[in-house]
């Protein structure tokens, strides 16, 4: 990597994550820099989806620092609402607005957040449903849609944000199997487009071919990292390779 | 035992001479009683101990009470206190119909915002991250995503809570006001002849009551588009 970029898009060091007693994430060390795709694996309860939403603060972090972009994540209201502007997330569950059309879902946040004009955001809208291949479904609700027309219409709301990041909290796994490569194909177009991304996934497929490093998670710590090629073929830990060997055998 | 119809056909116009009462009654308290029932909501879900223990204490006591009881309290009881009668608010005190309606919204006030709170808890949670996610505050969050959600799910409750406002209108009678079942309990008085009148009165009300209705699934129906596949 090149000494221009330096600093890191996003830092997270020595970041614990308590609900209660049970502490969910345990001293995590995180760089990502710009344009890096990151794909983040572990067993079900690992921390993947508390680690990704502690960078947004959907989860509040207990401990260490999170800065993104040069912005340390703190109680501000104005610091956690300018690094989730610059962060888009797409969720398991799609979480479209059910009682908005699809358009309308990709214009609201625009015009309240980003204070876009309405002609202006539809503009933006209808550019993203393109890219994302459906823009004749602009005028449906969203429960006229299938899983995987919903999942690209999420990935279309958080783009027309234009984030600087993008994280996947399990985009696929919600989806019936041949809806998968419809999302997949989508974010394997935004990594060459060179979008920072971290995506919890168990596409191994997608891991291979799209990921600059793979992060194996478990019981709360960042157990292995390193690029795919070394991470499938010579894991070093135990534990990876246990669930390795359980992921791979289907 | 005979049923005298031509009574009924008799008694029937001079009934509807209270459909005036009867729907001010409703329309008013109904009104009055949603704009409450928003506020105690806002207190109830604020987060803040401070507003939300006085709203509790409040709905729990106007929903463990009986509604005639209240009103009884409010038309016999409150013209005891001075300070009430010195008040901006007696001309309204004064008349039995302000008393009715102030009982009404009190009552209905209570019921409905448990009604909306219900609506609000069913909002998804994941819906609202998402609306987080993409740098909406809360005040947006609630405005543009649960509060359009929460209505349209508690809109079949709240239907209902309209049509028991309706008949708990009737208890107004008690308080010398001449709504449709004062005027029926005065024809009665007249006439000796309960079964007739009062049956009448009864299908009266019936018919309000599948009026509203409909008009209801109207509105479900055109708040609940976006829940249908079809379209
Ligand atoms: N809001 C919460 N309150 C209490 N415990 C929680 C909460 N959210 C997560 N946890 C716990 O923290 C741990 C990590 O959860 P997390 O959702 O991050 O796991 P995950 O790796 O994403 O798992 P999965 O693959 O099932 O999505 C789990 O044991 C979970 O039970
Ligand atoms: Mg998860």
């Amino acid at each position: 990597m090149s000494t221009a970029d330096a600093q890191p898009l996003i830092q997270m060091q020595g970041v614990n994550k308590f609900f209660g007693k049970f502490q969910a994430l345990k001293n995590i060390n995180l760089e990502v820099r710009k344009g890096e795709r990151i794909v983040v694996c572990g067993p079900s309860g690992s921390g993947k989806s508390t680690m990704i939403r502690c960078i947004n603060r959907l989860e509040e972090h207990n401990d260490g620092h999170i800065v993104i972009g040069g912005k340390e994540l703190t109680d501000q209201i104005e610091d956690i609402n300018a690094v989730r502007r610059e962060v888009g997330m797409v969720f398991q569950s799609f979480n479209l607005f059910p009682h908005m059309t699809i358009v309308k879902n990709l214009m609201l946040a625009q015009q309240l957040v980003r204070k876009i004009s309405k002609t202006k955001a539809r503009e933006t809208a209808m550019h993203y449903l393109e890219r994302v291949k459906i823009p004749e479904q602009a005028n449906k609700y969203p429960i006229a849609l299938s899983g995987g027309q919903q999942q690209r219409v999420a990935i279309a709301r958080a783009l027309c944000m234009k984030p600087e990041i993008m994280l996947f909290d399990e985009p696929t796994s919600a989806l019936d199997p041949e809806m998968i490569n419809e999302v997949l194909e989508v974010m394997v177009d935004l990594a060459k487009e060179g979008m920072t991304m971290i995506c919890v996934t168990h596409e191994m497929g997608f891991a291979r071919s799209v990921a600059d490093r793979v992060i194996f998670m478990d019981k709360g710590e960042i157990v292995e990292e390193a690029p795919p090629t070394e991470f499938f073929e010579n894991p070093r830990s135990e534990r990876t390779k246990n669930f390795l060997s359980q992921i791979l055998s289907h | 035992m005979s049923f005298d119809l031509n009574l009924i056909a008799e008694s029937l116009p001079l009934m509807l001479m209270g459909i005036g009462i009867t729907f001010k009654l409703l329309i008013v308290s109904g009104f009055l009683g949603l704009i409450l029932a928003i506020c105690l909501l806002l207190m109830r879900i604020s987060g803040r101990w401070f507003l939300n223990f006085p709203a509790q204490v409040y709905i729990y006591v106007f929903r463990g009470t009986p509604i005639l009881v209240q009103i009884f309290i409010i038309y016999y009881g409150l013209p005891q206190f001075e300070a009430v009668r010195d008040s901006i608010f007696w001309p309204i005190l004064r008349e039995p119909t302000g008393c009715a309606i102030l009982a009404l919204t009190l009552n209905t006030g209570a019921y409905v915002s448990e009604i909306l709170r219900g609506g609000v808890l069913g909002v998804s949670k994941g819906v609202l991250e998402a609306g987080s996610a993409l740098g909406m505050s809360a005040r947006q969050n609630f405005i543009y995503l649960t509060a359009p959600i929460a209505t349209r799910l508690a809109l079949p409750a709240y239907s209902n809570d309209v049509i028991s406002l309706l008949k708990s209108t009737a208890l107004a009678s008690t308080i010398t006001i001449a709504d449709m079942t004062g005027i029926a309990r005065t024809i009665v008085a007249d006439t000796y002849a309960p079964y007739e009148i009062f049956i009448s009165l009864a299908i009266v009300y019936m018919i309000f009551t599948f009026g509203i209705q409909k008009l209801f699934g109207v509105i479900e129906r055109y708040l609940g588009r976006y829940m249908e596949r079809e379209g």
